[in-house]
């Protein structure tokens, strides 16, 4: 769904956007990445990834283009077969892979994927922030190799696909992948970016797989991506090898766990409808029938961050400040709850986290002057009681 | 962070303003600071697009790139800011005091005191968040490798003169700005939100407006809603009303006013390149003048609302009594600009691109050293702070219940007086701990020697409170030679007295090798791997012909 309208139809719009400056930067950063066949990216994927193979000297780029996403990722995968089995540095540019997210297919366009000539895969992530002197932003780092991560995963459910054959006879993971295929999208939400994939994909794809026969093993996907840069301040591209293994496994553990969409769309009311057009009102109950735990980070992320921002805000949940506060108020989740708590108003005082609460607002009290103790002897203003004195309240 | 300062941000929210984190301010703040409010080009890597830079408040300079891909009107810019930059701290270069610094006497090897001089203050610059910061040493790395046609003739694009020297300037702001408590480079929101606990997450606080909505709102309006208006009200063309404070743009500024001002001036200069006679020419002339105005309005009219901001800030902070101990740290902060002086009076080469093992271990080392200095420090200058340790159990406060003489067993008997103290806080004492209290400024150390039952504890007293914990602590120095201890050194019974757990002042580490002896394990001495490649510290970055940049 598109989550930049509903948004702006909450009332509550998001701040992304993209600077056309930087938009065109990019863009003429990756072609000039990719140019001439990508002889500059094959030379660098050999140069940090794979220094002990031939040296590319041309490299086969196969047209990828297709119609629709499932034609797209049929042909991708089609293309990872052929050059896999050709043993040549192939580049694959922008190629289309379908990873199951929450029991729905999501297609993802890595920037690239090269094909050595051993057969194993890489993902490249052409980023246009600036490498300089080898070391770039680490927060857009760890952002690109988390997004890497999921292509690696993805490609890795096609690496078992070409290794099973169509039948999905051979092994757990092409269990999975036909369930994955077999899924269909929950009727009740809208799926415009969700497009389901039918099972034509898998037929086109399972018929060369049945006349090379069933590969013992699967390609090797590369765990370690190449993240390509301009070098300083030039555009020159310059790149740098990044080991993923850490989200993989991270994505992969959370992509387990999510909750399949279905199971949500069970909890929700029959009829609930996030279409864009929807009165305010209509739009605003549907989305809070979703339950969602708003937290700082969500800003960053999400499109939706700043509708559940005012409703966190408005229900005084104290995770609206950080997470890490919420971890440390034990079983108190609202501001009036501590607040109450720390006054003590309420809360149990034998309850560690009342006690602790209650020690630090009597001690920020006492520092900020207003909890003077009667009878307290203001102390002289001996450099060395400086620390009292200005409190006053020493006691 | 503490509990201390969660509660502060709750109260903050159901106060709807900002509640204090300090009663005194932490960071020097000089009389005469630079203030620069930088803007950046989006997806350009160190591509300024314009600034607000001055030391007055009125009359800031205002400097624009208004093509920022076009190197030359990068350079000029620079050089402009050069201009401004580099006589300001020029003026803190040359009024010096002496000083006395310890140096290892070359042919002795014994520690020597050596007459220096000792920049009586230093230049400070302020901007306005910590992106802002980034920034500035991303300036810098971009402009001291730069070579001028005087340094080096044959050089493809040669800089304006001074603008190297900026860069290493800059640089080196920027490195003493990762030094903890110093303050030659603010981000005054990472100032700010030192002082004030705000009713938003840490991360909503890197919004200088919405910051300072917080702290000092507008009349009959609550912090909440007017940081709310300062982080998302845009106008009727899509504009936000706050812009924000850079370096980086809005992007809807970018793609509605700012990329059809910047292509109308770039047609300009193109139609002006193209005339062919001197009227066309001076026609076409007013139309590029026309359309640099254009821009230069408006990124006056984005950095300006920063600029106010700044200077609002300055005088929220300016208000708060200057904690006792950042002196004392500006002090470290001047010897760190003198330093930086000598070596550029010296003809040294800029900061290489990677520091070398010593060095960057001796960063290391000095950071974590400045950090404990900050933590301790700040807790002595304010109660607040305190308060904090106290809650960690790193320090108590109480008073004095009894004090018996005691010495030690020694030919000539000293005085160890065993002190009581009853307290409330409950500070986690391993065995024979040591505790400081600040006497005339100077640490006194004691030991804990036990916990005392005492009748009454944990039974409310006439006016309801509770009794605390009684503790005995022996005092171990700071009384005199002499057989009884001097007047004043010991506490006596009613005085209010806190100590703390943590040491007030900090010893430097071991002695690291220089940077000539760095041992194999870390890389050997630097240059002697590749002593025959020509310095590849001083090569300027590659440049390219399709970049205009």
């Amino acid at each position: 769904m598109n989550k930049t309208a509903l948004a702006s139809a909450l009332g509550s719009p998001s701040a992304f956007g993209q600077s056309q400056f930087a938009f065109m930067r990019g863009n003429a950063f990756e072609a000039r990445v990719k140019a001439d066949g990508g002889a500059e990216l094959l030379r660098l994927v050999h140069e940090k990834l794979d220094a002990g193979a031939v040296p590319p000297t041309t490299g086969t780029v196969p047209d990828l283009s297709a119609v629709g996403p499932e034609g797209r990722t049929a042909r991708t995968a089609l293309a990872l077969r052929e050059a896999t089995d050709a043993g040549v540095w192939t580049l694959l540019d922008h190629p289309l892979l379908a990873l199951d997210v929450a029991g729905s297919p999501a297609f993802l366009e890595p920037d690239a994927v090269v094909v050595h000539p051993d057969g194993s895969w890489t993902v490249v992530e052409i980023k246009s922030f600036p490498m300089l002197d080898g070391s770039a932003d680490a927060a857009k780092v760890g952002a690109a190799a988390r997004q890497a991560a999921v292509y690696v995963l993805a490609l890795e459910r096609v690496a078992a696909r070409l290794s099973t054959g169509p039948e999905g006879r051979a092994g757990d993971a092409a269990h999975a992948e036909a369930t994955l295929l077999t899924v269909p999208a929950p009727s009740d939400l809208p799926t415009a970016a969700l497009a389901t994939p039918t099972e034509a994909p898998a037929e086109t794809l399972g018929t060369p797989g049945a006349q090379d026969g069933i590969r013992a093993r699967p390609p090797e996907v590369r765990h370690t991506v190449l993240l390509v840069c301009p070098k300083d301040f030039s555009n020159l591209p310059t790149a740098s090898a990044v080991d993923v293994r850490k989200q993989r496994s991270v994505t992969r553990r959370q992509l387990d766990r999510l909750t399949r969409i279905e199971d949500i769309a069970d909890l929700l009311p029959e009829g609930t409808c996030f279409s864009p057009d929807l009165p305010t009102a209509d739009l605003t109950a549907a989305v809070e029938s979703v339950p969602a735990t708003y937290a700082p980070e969500c800003l960053s992320a999400c499109e939706l961050a700043f509708h559940c921002r005012d409703h966190s805000r408005a229900e005084g949940a104290v995770t609206s400040l950080g997470r890490s506060l919420r971890a440390e108020l034990g079983g108190l989740t609202t501001v009036d709850d501590v607040l109450s708590a720390a006054r003590g108003e309420t809360g149990d005082p034998t309850d560690p986290a009342v006690a602790a609460l209650r020690r630090a607002a009597a001690l920020r009290a006492e520092a900020l002057g207003s909890g003077a103790r009667p009878g307290a002897e203001p102390l002289g203003g001996t450099e060395g009681l400086r620390a009292e004195a200005s409190g006053r309240a020493a006691c | 962070m503490s509990l201390i300062t969660t509660l502060a941000r709750l109260e903050a929210v159901d106060t709807g303003r900002a509640q204090p984190l300090a009663t005194t301010r932490h960071r020097h703040l000089s009389e005469h600071p630079l203030v620069f409010v930088p803007l950046t080009t989006a997806g350009e890597a160190g591509a300024p697009l314009g600034a607000l830079v001055g030391t007055d408040r009125e009359t800031p300079r205002l400097l624009v790139v208004p093509q920022p891909r076009d190197r030359d009107l990068r350079f000029a810019f620079l050089a402009e800011l050069a201009d401004i930059v580099l006589p300001y701290i020029d003026a803190y270069a040359a009024d010096v005091e002496a000083a006395e610094r310890n140096e290892t006497d070359p042919e002795t090897g014994k520690r020597v005191k050596v007459e220096v001089e000792l920049c009586a203050d230093a230049p400070q610059l302020i901007v306005p968040s910590r992106s802002g910061i980034d920034f500035v040493r991303l300036l810098g790395r971009s402009m001291r490798f730069r070579r001028t046609a005087e340094q080096d003739p044959e050089t493809p694009h040669p800089a304006p003169p001074r603008v190297p020297l900026l860069g290493r300037w800059l640089t080196h702001y920027g490195e003493r700005s990762r030094v903890p408590g110093s303050s030659l480079l603010l981000a005054l929101t990472d100032v700010l939100s030192r002082h004030w606990a705000t009713g938003q997450s840490s991360l909503e606080d890197q919004h200088l407006g919405a910051l300072l909505a917080w702290i000092d709102p507008p009349q009959g309006e609550s912090g909440a809603e007017a940081a709310l208006r300062a982080e998302l009200r845009r106008d009727g063309k899509g504009q936000l009303l706050c812009p924000p404070a850079g370096p980086a743009t809005d992007p809807a500024f970018d793609n509605k006013l700012l990329a059809p001002a910047i292509e109308l001036y770039d047609r300009a200069r193109t139609a002006l390149a193209a005339a062919e006679d001197g009227i066309e020419a001076d026609d076409r002339l007013g139309e590029l003048t026309a359309a640099e105005r254009q821009i230069r309005d408006l990124v006056e009219s984005r950095t300006r609302p920063t600029w106010d901001a700044v200077w609002r800030g300055l005088d929220l902070l300016r208000a708060l009594p200057e904690g006792a101990h950042a002196a004392d740290r500006w002090t470290r902060d001047r010897w760190s600009f003198t330093g930086h002086r000598d070596r550029v009076l010296a003809g040294e080469p800029p900061q290489p691109r990677r520091d070398d093992a010593v060095t960057a271990a001796n960063k290391l080392a000095t950071r974590e050293r400045e950090q404990a200095r900050l933590e301790a420090q700040e807790a002595l200058d304010d109660p607040l702070v305190m308060a904090g340790r106290r809650l960690a159990g790193e320090a108590f406060a109480g008073e004095v219940t009894d004090v018996v003489m005691a010495y030690n067993e020694g030919k000539r008997p000293s005085p160890r007086p065993l002190v009581t103290v009853r307290t409330d806080d409950r500070p986690h004492f391993g065995e024979r701990a040591k505790v400081y209290r600040s006497l005339g400024g100077k640490p006194q150390a004691a030991e804990f020697v036990e916990y005392v039952r005492s009748e009454g504890e944990g039974t409310p007293d006439a006016q309801g409170h509770a009794l605390g914990s009684l503790v005995v602590l022996r005092v171990v120095d700071k009384m005199g030679r002499g057989k009884e201890p001097e007047t004043g050194s010991v506490p006596e019974k009613g005085d209010l007295v806190c100590f703390t757990l943590f040491e007030h002042e900090q010893r430097g580490g071991a002695k690291l090798p220089d940077p000539e002896d760095t041992p194999w394990t870390h890389g050997g001495p630097p240059g002697e791997t590749d002593a025959a490649a020509p310095q590849p510290e001083v090569q300027p970055d590659a440049v390219t012909d399709e970049d205009v940049l």
